[in-house]
């Protein structure tokens, strides 16, 4: 594990990192901060306070040219042209077959498109859109730029007393504002169902803004641990392991992210497929599942209807505001209903399991 | 009384024919906050080496290895209840199992207290 760590990538804000006593992992092919002071602590901390997360490792790309609206819509479900200047959009970069290769943001901006995507995916992210995307259209990706995002009740608080202005944006919008002197990017936004804001810096000035913020005694440095905990409890997917290019859309349960018009539409990949499930229904549906008792199920677990397999765990842990075990599963189409009663397989062990509504805790968006 | 440690982090104190077994600080530390231990029955025998409990962190499932070989005369109930106990006392009131050892020879090949805290040193 060590060796690994070593030959990852370090993030812009590693030196702080270390300072701060992370313990660092590789992912995606960084060497990240897993955790500072525990999951648990830093979970509830976000919860109840505010954290500080360098998500530097995702991909930031500018997708700019007279047509990039429309040509976006050829590759993604969203409305794109109708989306106003300032607003974010929850987007998929769908196959052909209507499998999900990434899932992302796109935000428009005044003069280009501004994407940010998944670390382990902005390689073939790029040769994807590159490939597809039309002349005149162009995408470029900003690896001079850091991410960072503040989540939590008390985010708004700590950019106010950095002077930043941020009271009448609302969830899923952002804008340039300045803070210290320093022009940034933010928007109000995040991956862990609190309200919360994420930070777009150059890499030069991304220490000294982390700085600024972690100054704010609201405010602590949170790991990907818990990260994790954190998006799995507000029903968020993870790519890789929830997303993949296995399940559309709407077994994903992410119909939200096919704009209306493009539903009646179509003209995205995979549109046929996808709009046959809309009507129809999916074979299989992703679910959330609440453990009984205190053993977790993780990616992988078996998931059974009675004695006959119905589906597999793709993400689970233990929840730490919940106080039990939670997991997401795929499952056949008529075990997805909630208060359905199912069982995972653990090492031998059938644990029970119910179907639950997602988020397993409550969003806090600021709308 | 002794006390002899393994390379996979595991303690033993072991009391005549007797050893109670669990996990070291050190291993505490690495797993970070434990949330579930999944324990053997009481009677079961198990060979040095073999999978003897698992133990559930917020981030991943780890292996626990039997020191060495018996058998399994009562495991730590107030973990049912208390996983985090593993944290906050992992050489004490953390214990994961009681055992009758069937090979007292088999200590030679751990470690004592001193070889363990260079061990974990040199990691």
């Amino acid at each position: 594990m060590t060796k690994t760590a070593d030959t990852a990538k370090p993030l812009p804000l590693a030196d702080l990192h270390r300072k701060l006593g992370a313990k660092m992992v590789p992912f995606a092919g960084y060497s990240m901060p897993l955790q500072y002071e525990g999951i648990v602590a830093e979970h509830e901390w976000v919860r109840a306070h505010a954290g500080l997360f360098d998500v530097s490792h995702m991909g930031q790309l500018e997708v700019r040219g007279p047509d990039a609206a429309k040509a976006l819509e050829a590759l993604m479900p969203g409305d794109f042209i109708g989306l106003k200047e300032g607003r974010l959009r929850y987007s998929l970069l769908l196959d052909d077959n209507g499998g999900v290769i990434d899932d992302l943001m796109v935000t428009r901006r005044a003069d280009h498109f501004y994407l940010v995507v998944n670390a382990a995916t902005k390689k073939a992210d790029l040769a994807h859109m590159t490939r597809r995307l039309p002349d005149g259209v162009s995408i470029e990706e900003r690896s001079d730029l850091a991410l960072l995002a503040l989540q939590g009740p008390a985010a708004a608080d700590v950019i106010t007393r950095l002077g930043g202005e941020v009271s009448t944006m609302t969830f899923m919008r952002g804008s340039p504002i300045r803070i210290k002197g320093s022009e940034i990017w933010i928007s109000r936004s995040g991956y862990t169902g609190e309200d919360g804001f994420e930070i777009s810096v150059p890499v030069k000035k991304a220490e000294k803004l982390a700085k600024l913020i972690l100054d704010d005694k609201e405010v602590k440095p949170i790991g990907l641990g818990a990260r994790d905990t954190l998006r799995l409890e507000a029903g968020l997917p993870l790519y890789g392991q929830d997303l993949s290019p296995v399940s559309t859309p709407v077994e994903a349960g992410i119909t939200f992210a096919i704009s209306k018009r493009r539903k009646m539409e179509g003209g995205f990949p995979g549109d046929e497929r996808i709009r046959r499930q809309i009507e129809d229904g999916a074979k299989v549906r992703r679910v959330g599942l609440k453990l009984e008792g205190k053993q977790p199920a993780r990616e992988g677990a078996a998931v059974y209807s009675g004695d006959a397999k119905t589906g597999v765990v793709t993400s689970g842990g233990f929840a730490p505001s919940v106080g039990a075990p939670i997991a997401m599963a795929y499952v056949a189409a008529a075990d997805a209903k909630d208060g359905t009663e199912l069982k995972i397989e653990v090492r031998g062990k059938k644990l029970a399991a119910k179907v639950v509504p997602m988020p397993f805790v409550q969003h806090r968006y600021v709308r | 009384m002794s006390i002899y440690f393994t390379e996979s982090h595991e303690w033993v104190r072991v009391e005549g024919d007797s050893a109670t077994v669990g996990i070291t600080q050190y291993a505490q530390e690495q797993l970070g906050d434990v949330v579930f231990v999944e324990l053997p029955d009481s009677g079961k025998d198990v060979k040095k080496g073999d999978e003897i409990a698992v133990v559930e962190s917020v981030k991943a499932a780890s292996e626990v290895y039997a020191p060495l070989s018996g058998s399994v005369t009562e495991a730590n109930s107030a973990l049912d209840d208390d996983p985090a106990l593993v944290n906050s006392a992992p050489e004490t009131d953390g214990w994961f199992v009681k055992m009758v050892l069937s090979d007292k020879g088999e200590l030679d090949g751990l470690m004592d207290e001193a070889a363990y805290k260079d061990f974990v040193k040199n990691l």
